[in-house]
């Protein structure tokens, strides 16, 4: 066992976990964050995105104790009180899920490549970008869609705040 | 997973002791190899000893000629640098084709090329550009470093440091990803260097891993041209064959890859 300390969504979390304790059942379980899904067992499908140090990363692919110390962004720390985040916020105007499985991940991943690659995405990028999230309803059109009408929103509310 | 416990080591000296002090110990680089094979139960070190916390493994710098990428640097970083992008572009193309975004953030050169996957993107880099490996204990060739599939010349406790690329006169990387698991099924790296010799290395497709293709090289040094490769094959007996695609298909994907590698080289 270790004890696991790092800062959850702008909160200072700890647990005592077994040492193979993957990042995402420490949120899941040790924190009670279920938003973080898991969609496989072969580090393909992109459900258990999360951010850490900023970066998006697959939470099943790391151990808790990897991200110990670390900064760790998981969908339910997006939302401003009730307000969501523009990305949350496109996924419901565009139809951008259906079952609503992958959507966490999908949603890390949105925010992580619109940080990266601020207002230039264009639907060609988007689609790269998605290569690791995977969903079995929507055939895709409407993420794309709901990602760019967000990064595009983003952006504008940037430079109109230059 | 089995259970195991995790170290983490600060510097490689205290990484190697942590390793021959355990029974059974495996080096954690990003883990976007080991852990899915240690999920699978493939794998089930007692020790883990993560390198991820060596600030001496990352980082990338220009050195008298070459360029030097320290074993712990992110697929992510080495695609997005500057320096790589002046230097060698076909290496940062390479990178940006690796998996996807957040395997990318975590996945490492040193782990990438430790594993030697018969279908990992590095290997081919490393070979064409004729790069140096320097590990915990000695320098070698890209050659001698990869001695067939998922083998390598690394003893156990062996780590890779970084890997020094000679700076090429132009380079490129083309790649046919498997649709599914973005792995490549052929990708081939073509290399001129700045004294006019060509390397073509090819991955995906090979039985024993990257190899190189002697005559693509021969004809490239003549003319460099992707003309000058559309009629050279290799033989389709030492490719991989398997539910992704059979040796002949592989074979022609190779010749393909390399045209494409040399247009995109200019
Ligand atoms: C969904 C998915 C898609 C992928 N697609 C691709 C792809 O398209 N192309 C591709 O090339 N790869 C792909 N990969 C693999 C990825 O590039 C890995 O990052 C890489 O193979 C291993 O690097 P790592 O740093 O994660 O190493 P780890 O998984 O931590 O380690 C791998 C092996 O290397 C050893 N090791 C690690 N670092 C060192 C070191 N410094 N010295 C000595 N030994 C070391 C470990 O002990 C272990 O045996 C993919 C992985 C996933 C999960
Ligand atoms: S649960 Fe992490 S990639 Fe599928
Ligand atoms: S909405 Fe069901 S898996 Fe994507």
């Amino acid at each position: 066992m270790t004890k696991v300390a790092m800062t959850l969504n702008g909160k200072k979390v700890t647990a005592d976990v077994e040492d193979r304790t993957l990042l995402v059942h420490y949120i899941r379980e040790a924190q009670g964050l279920t938003g973080t899904h898991v969609g496989c067992d072969t580090s393909q499908c992109g459900a258990c995105v999360v951010h850490v140090n900023g970066r998006a990363v697959k939470s099943c692919t790391m151990l808790a104790a990897q991200a110990s110390n670390a900064e760790v962004l998981t969908v339910e720390g997006l939302a401003n009180g009730a307000e969501l985040h523009p990305v949350q916020a496109a996924f419901r105007e565009h139809h951008g899920l259906q079952c609503g499985f992958c959507t966490p991940g999908m949603i890390m991943t949105a925010v992580d490549m619109i940080q990266r690659h601020g207002g230039n995405l264009d639907e060609k990028t988007i689609r790269h970008e998605l290569e690791g999230n995977i969903c079995r309803c929507t055939g895709y059109h409407n993420i794309v869609k709901a990602i760019k009408a967000a990064a595009d929103q983003m952006s504008a509310l940037q430079t109109a705040a230059e | 997973m089995y259970e195991t416990n995790y170290h983490r080591a600060s510097s490689v000296e205290e990484a190697g002791k942590l390793f021959t002090g355990s029974e059974d110990a495996k080096y954690l680089g990003g883990g976007q190899t080991l852990i899915p094979t240690m999920k699978q139960r493939l794998a089930a070190p007692v020790d883990l000893v993560d390198l991820g916390g060596i600030d001496d493994l990352k980082g990338i710098a220009e050195d008298s000629g070459a360029l030097r990428i320290g074993a712990g640097t992110t697929h992510y970083d080495v695609a997005t640098s500057d320096v790589v992008k002046r230097l060698i572009p076909g290496l940062a193309h390479l990178a940006a084709c690796i998996g996807d975004p957040a395997v990318r953030h975590m996945g490492t050169m040193g782990g990438s090329i430790a594993n030697n996957d018969p279908a990992a993107d590095y290997p081919s880099a490393l070979v064409a550009l004729g790069a140096t490996v320097t590990t915990s204990t000695r320098e070698l060739s890209a050659e001698e470093f990869f001695t067939g599939m998922f083998e390598t010349a690394l003893e156990e406790d062996e780590i890779v440091i970084a890997v020094s690329f000679p700076v090429p006169e132009k380079s490129a990387y083309s790649k046919y990803p498997n649709p599914a698991s973005r792995y490549a099924m052929a990708g081939v790296f073509v290399a001129k260097t700045k004294d006019g010799s060509v390397r073509v290395a090819a991955t995906g497709a090979g039985q024993d891993g990257v190899f190189r293709i002697a005559a693509m090289e021969q004809a490239l040094a003549e003319t460099w041209s992707a003309d000058a490769v559309a009629g050279i094959s290799v033989d389709a007996g030492d490719l991989l064959s398997d539910i992704h695609g059979t040796a002949e298909y592989r074979a022609n994907l190779v010749t393909v890859m390399a045209k494409r590698a040399v247009a995109a080289a200019g």
